[in-house]
């Protein structure tokens, strides 16, 4: 017998969208199952959600075109079939959300605020930012400004932090505590570090402390026992209160990040620095700390975003911030039982400023890890 | 050489000098802080001491799972519901987000991409929405769950109403005893046997079938004694009476909030690191264990995860202890946990601030350092061992 073999089939195509579909989704009869089960659920699920959060909802107007200006006139409570989100109460408490119950004649100085924000951080975050050199020197100010603008003084009205609320509240926590934490963190993380046991102990002590307790207690500390420990005439405000305790709490994480990249500086850079004579601060200062802040800002913005994260504690004690606003609004006979459009509202917001923090902080890996490469070639 | 020695440039006598200045200033620190504190305290009429943690606390308490508390216990009952209340949602925590995070982690690297992309969506999505507001959501979620009178039914057994899910509970009568105590031999010498088939397998390669045998012993020994001695255990049902129901278990949606929230908020960060852990292995490893023949589940189970292992349980152990501290916030949907029942209830009532803190705190750091201690040991034991 002398068959000629049977011809194989061609392999199937790997390559264009069909091989793309092949590959990546219906591999097996397994992987084809999970695809088309998950496939449903979407198509179950998107239309849905879209047509609740844009299509159906309500954002000033509900579907009789009135103006909607309590849950009543909501679509969804009118016509709970067919209703989607009543975005109303978002709209209407729009100003809270962003400022609390600052006034609304000064309700400039909050802007004039946000927007010297974003002129300080921008040029700190991109150091291919044009004229960076001059706007950092801004930076180094605007805390001091803001502060001025904020509170009041220097010839403006006083405003004070118990109006202040929402975002205000959020990010002043947020930048303040992480804008504080940043030089507290580095002393621990080089006390830590230091020869002399003493401050050493000391530093692992308070670091390992904070680290091991919740913010909550914390934040507790920072309310009722702050005040005991105060002499009298010595009269703090909660925001001020809950900031010391925030800063405190971040300082530790920052301290222990910042030990990180300390401990990645190979030992020869200290020698090196010593041996031209340099002393401990200069070594540290001009040596040590640059090269190894520089590896640890991606982990220093992590922290960063667990702290902005952890901001809305702060309406455990009392503070208004944004979903402590949010709460206030849902608490509101007038709007009882909006929940949902409150919580998605405020988890969008977090979402726009922690996603966009952390795809900064991958951004900068991988620009440190090409940084490396080069350096090492 | 000079006369005049300076004392400040010798190294020795500085370290000396700047550490006592340290130490002398902290002192001064804390010195004046208890002054004034003292000094506050009487200004304030507050008491100090622990006299009242035996004093009755007057309040209720509404999930207590261990203990049997009622408004006339003491300020130390209070204290103990509470931290057996924090360590039931952390140990349930932590073990569902293990397993959802490991589960989420390893859909993040299969080869079907849709199903990666849900998790990727679903990873992002927790990980950047803060813990609290997730808790509250969930508790907003259950607590608009049908009420008690329409409560959801399965079985005639088990009832989820916005007052939560209300289960049978089991009441273990006499000789129950012995099946608990057959079910702990049958833990510890599985334990044994398997130490023991690992140590046969390692002298002579003759391998010991350890899973059937420990399933055998810890499930059918217990179950079989359980039916020999006449099934020692009935069920108390829970009825609807009035308003409410009576008698069963009742898991409280407090507890369901904190308890979905901290999963699957934890969950999200331990899939990360899963993930980082399980590509840390060289692809070589993969395609060496391959080219030897091994099964596609055995390589995972044998290659790929002890290795990964390594690298997943330092950030796994900080996970766990982010989750015990993070249980501190049920005090926002009013589960009555440590912080919650010991440190915010009683302390408004004793006014007692310093000492109901000092307790809460050193009990978080206890609790931190346990966890840390025990993971410690576990990390080391799965550490690479150089022969």
């Amino acid at each position: 017998m002398n068959d000629i073999t049977e011809s194989r089939k061609p392999p199937v195509a790997t390559t264009g969208i069909l091989g793309w579909f092949r590959m990546n989704l219906f591999s097996n009869w397994v992987n084809s199952l999970i695809s088309l089960f998950v496939l449903y659920i979407l198509y179950q699920f998107i239309p849905w959600i879209l047509n609740w959060t844009i299509f159906a909802a309500d954002f000033k107007y509900n579907f009789n075109g009135e103006e909607i200006i309590n849950r009543e006139m909501c679509s969804r409570v009118l016509d709970p079939e067919n209703g989607g989100a009543c975005w109303a109460i978002i709209y209407v408490r729009f100003y809270q959300f962003m400022y609390g119950f600052y006034p609304r004649d000064e309700v400039w100085r909050v802007n004039l605020s946000y927007i010297m924000l974003a002129v300080a951080v921008v040029p700190l975050l991109f150091d291919k930012f044009p004229f960076r050199k001059h706007f950092l020197k801004f930076t180094y100010v605007f805390p001091i400004i803001a502060f001025f603008l904020l509170n009041g003084g220097l010839g403006l009205d006083p405003v004070s932090t118990n109006k202040w609320g929402g975002l205000l509240v959020t990010l002043v926590l947020g930048c303040t505590g992480i804008a504080l934490a940043f030089p507290l963190g580095i002393i621990l993380a080089l006390g830590r570090r230091s020869n002399l046991p003493v401050i050493s102990m000391m530093c692992t002590l308070f670091i390992e402390f904070i680290r091991g307790v919740p913010l909550i207690t914390l934040l507790f500390f920072g309310m009722v026992m702050l005040p005991l420990f105060l002499p009298e005439g010595i009269d703090m405000d909660g925001l001020a209160r809950v900031l010391v305790a925030v800063t405190l709490f971040q300082s530790a994480y920052m301290a222990e990040v910042i030990r990180g990249g300390l401990q990645a500086i190979p030992q020869g850079q200290y020698e090196a620095a010593r041996s031209i004579g340099l002393s401990y601060w200069q070594m540290n200062m001009k040596v040590v700390l640059p090269q190894a802040i520089r590896i640890s800002i991606p982990s220093i913005v992590n922290t960063s975003i667990g702290l902005f994260k952890d901001t809305t504690l702060v309406i455990i004690v009392g503070l208004l911030d944004l979903l402590g606003i949010g709460r206030g609004a849902l608490a509101d006979t007038t709007w009882l039982g909006l929940a949902y459009e409150v919580y998605f509202f405020v988890s969008l917001v977090f979402f726009i400023f922690t996603f966009g923090m952390s795809r900064y902080s991958l951004y900068l890996e991988k620009k440190l890890k090409t940084g490396i490469n080069m350096g090492a070639d | 050489m000079r006369s005049n020695f300076n004392f400040f440039s010798d190294e020795k006598f500085r370290s000396i000098f700047f550490q006592t200045l340290v130490i002398g200033l902290f002192a001064l620190g804390i010195f004046f802080i208890v002054q004034t504190t003292a000094y506050n305290l009487e200004k304030r009429n507050i008491a100090t001491g622990w006299r009242f943690l035996s004093d009755p606390a007057g309040f209720d308490i509404s999930f207590s799972p261990f203990i049997n508390f009622k408004s006339t216990d003491t300020h130390l009952d209070v204290y103990f519901v509470g931290v057996l209340n924090t360590l039931l949602v952390s140990f349930c925590g932590c073990i569902a987000a293990t397993i959802l995070g490991f589960l989420v982690g390893i859909i993040r690297l299969s080869s079907n991409w849709l199903l990666v992309r849900v998790a990727y969506i679903y990873v992002e999505f927790t990980r950047n929405v803060p813990l609290l507001l997730q808790i509250i959501l969930w508790y907003s979620i259950l607590i608009q769950l049908p009420r008690v009178k329409q409560s959801l039914e399965f079985l005639d057994t088990f009832f989820i109403s916005n007052r939560g899910i209300y289960s049978p509970r089991p009441i273990f009568e006499n000789g129950f005893s012995y099946v608990f105590i057959a079910f702990i031999l049958a833990l510890i010498s599985s334990f044994i046997i398997r130490r023991w088939a690992k140590k046969r397998q390692d002298d002579t390669g003759q391998q010991f079938p350890v899973i059937s045998t420990a399933f055998g012993l810890i499930i059918l020994l217990p179950l079989f004694l359980f039916f020999i001695l006449g099934s020692p255990m009935s069920f108390d049902y829970p009825a609807l009476k009035g308003f409410n129901f009576k008698g069963g278990m009742v898991i409280r949606p407090e507890f369901i909030a904190m308890f979905l929230a901290l999963t699957i908020y934890t969950a999200a960060f331990i899939s990360e690191t899963v993930r980082s852990g399980i590509l840390s292995v060289t692809k070589g490893q993969r395609e060496a264990s391959a080219s030897l023949g091994l099964k596609k589940s055995w390589i995972m189970r044998l290659i790929i995860i002890p290795q990964a292992l390594r690298v997943i349980v330092p950030p796994l152990t900080s996970q766990y202890l982010n989750l015990t501290k993070n249980s501190s916030l049920g005090i926002a949907v009013g589960y009555a946990d440590l912080v919650h029942g010991f440190g915010g209830i009683s302390l408004n009532q004793t006014g007692q601030a310093i000492e109901c803190m000092v307790i809460v705190m050193a009990t978080y750091l206890t609790i931190s350092l346990t966890i840390s201690v025990f993971m410690n040991i576990y990390n080391r034991s799965i550490q690479f061992k150089e022969k």
